[in-house]
């Protein structure tokens, strides 16, 4: 018999009970809850008259909504405001641990579930968000769900799940300077499509993806969901375990080493067959810079704008023309002579200690934002990702550049929050989409990592960080 | 939830790949507590022609005349159709709520998110595949005949196109029962909680830390 990957370690180790057509109830460990998918799933526990099955597996924090700029001052917007206080409202009456607007630790809920060693290898995740996919790092099964779902977990700790495929993508060689792992699942999504994961968990594998950090990882994961995938995981080595020793909420002492021993077991078995492999060579890899409207839509910052002439596929020609209307662009400009008018540093997919760090290094003493360039931001994902790149002196470096030092949410990732493009602006932007509106009505975004950014933003248009310095 | 059986309605062309919750329903919406009220702003920026915001009187707002769902007869449709990875994007089960409010009860694609489809099911909008081939043959026919209504069967598993075909679509049994019969989820997952609790027990001893639970107020 064939061994097993390690999606399937992680899935049958939580099945409940299996229906005859192959419906799992499935356990769910970890549950993160944020503002904007949960009032509706509080209400409906309410008006059932139905009690949250386990509340010390639920986290909560407020992070779409909240504003990255003088915060003590409480949310403008009353909208948001009451989406907020609604939050706060929901976990004080159902006992729900929640890190409060103004809590040190609050920060995006993907990037304070690991920080806080609250999501764990081996464990279910889940949250009203489909970038939960970025837990799947530690070697969790992690996903995002909807908020019938949400209500669903809260009241009987299980979901209702049919079993995916499994889809191997392998990252083979090694990567060259200045390429990140942004760009490898950039290149990643190009190769596979937007819709290449659907119906599959994917597993990341291969030398270049054990080579990055855990927060490396956790960047490629996130964009799992970009590739239509719920769920993106990698199998846990010794620096995944390392990553959770004196996390706060993580095992201590010999429940630690008794947890570590289990997580050495959480890898594909050498024998174990996927659905499908997909296989990259690390080496091919460049910077990636997007140019649609759909994070597939992307090219080596070498590259042209492409030409929807030249694509044969009439139904995508026209799909391309539409983008490059959207987006302002003509065809066969190339990446380098695009200008920006905003950079937007953060996200769940950049904004951990190791992304600002990247952003900080390409900026060099005397460097000053483009005079183009009308707002250069740095939203840290969480007040402990920004307690540490001010002990490092980061906020310094990129403050006297000219960026802007924020406090941490999902910010202009979304815009739901007062952080936002103008109708026509274009960003270079470290978050993980590029959608049509995605980061306000009419904005025009490009996805890059946190080193292009930083390096677009005093070059006012993207230029190749391989040359730049 | 409303049960599903038989449904015969008007399909609005929606002629993009991709088409993604964000577009079905933009942020600014998303701040609302409720799951109702979201039919007025689906699919908000192609719809109108001003941005929107939440609190706004929609019904006075500008009509952009060449968006689909603004164009007679299709503002009165309830089966929308579009082509590969519909839903795609972010999880908000908030565009399935637009939808249904709109007055939709059907999708049909050559494909769908798989967040999107699993949230369709939980409120009773039914989201059909069909291949691109014949997605495509009920494009031509709504173009051709405009007001075109289809009529779906769940039971049987057909979508009757008039002057086309009868085409079969694949859905998992369980989740046909549910709809068929509008059954609520929890009510049927708790007739389990003897399994759940039972499960806990076992995983307690297997990998304790799991059970490490977090106090609120901690
Ligand atoms: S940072 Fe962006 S993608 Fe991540 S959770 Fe927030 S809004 Fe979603």
């Amino acid at each position: 018999m064939a061994g097993k990957t390690l999606f399937e370690k992680l899935f049958e180790s939580h099945v409940v009970h299996e229906q005859e057509d192959g419906t799992v109830l499935l356990y769910i460990d970890r549950h993160l809850v944020h503002e904007v998918t949960s009032p509706q799933a509080f209400e409906g526990l309410r008006l059932a008259n139905r009690k949250p099955w386990r509340t010390g597996s639920m986290l909560a924090v407020p992070d779409h909504n909240v504003p990255t700029v003088n915060r003590a001052d409480g949310i403008t917007d009353p909208v948001s405001r009451e989406q907020v206080s609604t939050l706060d409202r929901n976990c004080q009456e159902f006992g729900i641990q929640e890190f409060p607007m103004n809590d040190l630790r609050q920060g995006i809920v993907h990037i304070i579930g690991p920080e806080e060693g609250f999501t764990l290898p081996g464990a279910t995740v889940v949250c009203g968000d489909s970038h939960t996919s970025t837990h799947g790092a530690i070697g969790a099964l992690a996903f995002g769900i909807g908020t019938s779902e949400v209500e669903h977990v809260m009241a009987t700790q299980t979901l209702l799940q049919k079993r995916p495929k499994t889809l191997l993508v392998r990252v083979d060689g090694t990567l060259g300077p200045g390429v990140t792992a942004k760009d490898v699942v950039l290149a990643i999504i190009g190769e596979i499509g937007t819709a290449g994961g659907t119906g599959y968990a994917i597993e990341f594998a291969g030398s270049v993806i054990e080579s990055l950090s855990i927060e490396g990882r956790m960047s490629v994961c996130n964009m799992s969901i970009e590739a239509g995938a719920r769920a993106g995981m990698v199998a846990v080595d010794e620096k995944t375990i390392e990553y959770f020793r004196d996390k706060p909420f993580a095992p201590k002492g010999e429940q630690f080493e008794q947890a570590a021993e289990y997580w050495r077991t959480l890898k594909s078995d050498p024998d174990a067959v996927f659905d499908k492999v997909v296989v990259l060579d690390g080496s091919e890899i460049q910077p990636q810079v997007s140019w649609g409207t759909s994070p597939e839509m992307v090219v080596p910052v070498g590259g042209r704008v492409p030409d929807p002439d030249e694509e044969p596929d009439e139904v995508k020609a026209e799909g391309m023309r539409k983008a490059l209307a959207y987006m302002g662009l003509e065809a066969n400009t190339p990446i380098t002579d695009i200008a920006i008018d905003k950079v937007f540093i953060g996200s769940c997919t950049n904004a951990r200690i190791e992304d600002l760090r990247a952003a900080a290094a390409v900026i060099g003493p005397g460097d000053r934002v483009a005079d183009n360039v009308k707002l250069a931001m740095v939203v840290p994902g969480s007040g402990l990702v920004r307690a540490q790149a001010e002990k490092e002196g980061l906020d310094k470096i990129f403050i006297n550049a000219g960026f802007e030092w924020r406090e941490p949410g999902c910010s202009m990732c979304l815009a739901m929050n007062a952080d936002r493009l103008e109708p026509g602006e274009r960003c270079a932007s470290t978050s993980n989409r590029n959608f049509e509106g995605r980061q306000g009505q009419g904005g025009r975004t490009h996805l890059v990592s946190p080193a292009m950014a930083a390096a677009a933003g005093i070059a006012g248009h993207f230029v190749d960080v391989r040359k730049y310095k | 939830m409303q049960p599903f059986t038989v449904h015969q309605g008007i399909v609005a062309p929606l002629d993009r790949s991709n088409v993604d919750t964000d577009a079905i329903i933009p942020k600014q919406y998303l701040k609302s507590t409720k799951r109702t009220g979201f039919g007025p702003t689906a699919f908000d920026d192609w719809r109108y022609l001003e941005p929107g915001e939440p609190g706004m009187d929609h019904s006075q707002r500008r009509l952009n005349p060449d968006f689909v769902l603004n164009q007679p007869p299709f503002d009165r449709a309830s089966v929308l159709l579009a082509r590969e990875n519909f839903g795609c994007g972010s999880s908000r089960e908030h565009a399935v709520w637009a939808l249904t409010d709109f007055g939709f009860r059907a999708v049909i694609a050559t494909s769908f998110a798989d967040i999107f489809f699993n949230n369709s099911f939980k409120n009773a909008l039914l989201p059909i595949a069909l291949s691109a081939d014949t997605v495509d043959r009920i494009f031509k026919a709504v173009y051709s005949q405009p007001g075109l209504e289809v009529k779906i069967d769940l039971p049987a598993q057909t979508v009757n196109v008039p002057g086309v075909d009868q085409f079969s679509f694949e859905i998992d049994s369980f989740r046909k029962h549910c709809l068929i019969e509008g059954l609520d989820d929890i009510a049927l997952t708790l007739k389990h909680a003897d399994a759940i609790r039972a499960y806990e027990e076992k995983q307690r001893k297997k990998t304790p830390w799991l059970f490490n639970d977090l106090n609120a107020g901690c």
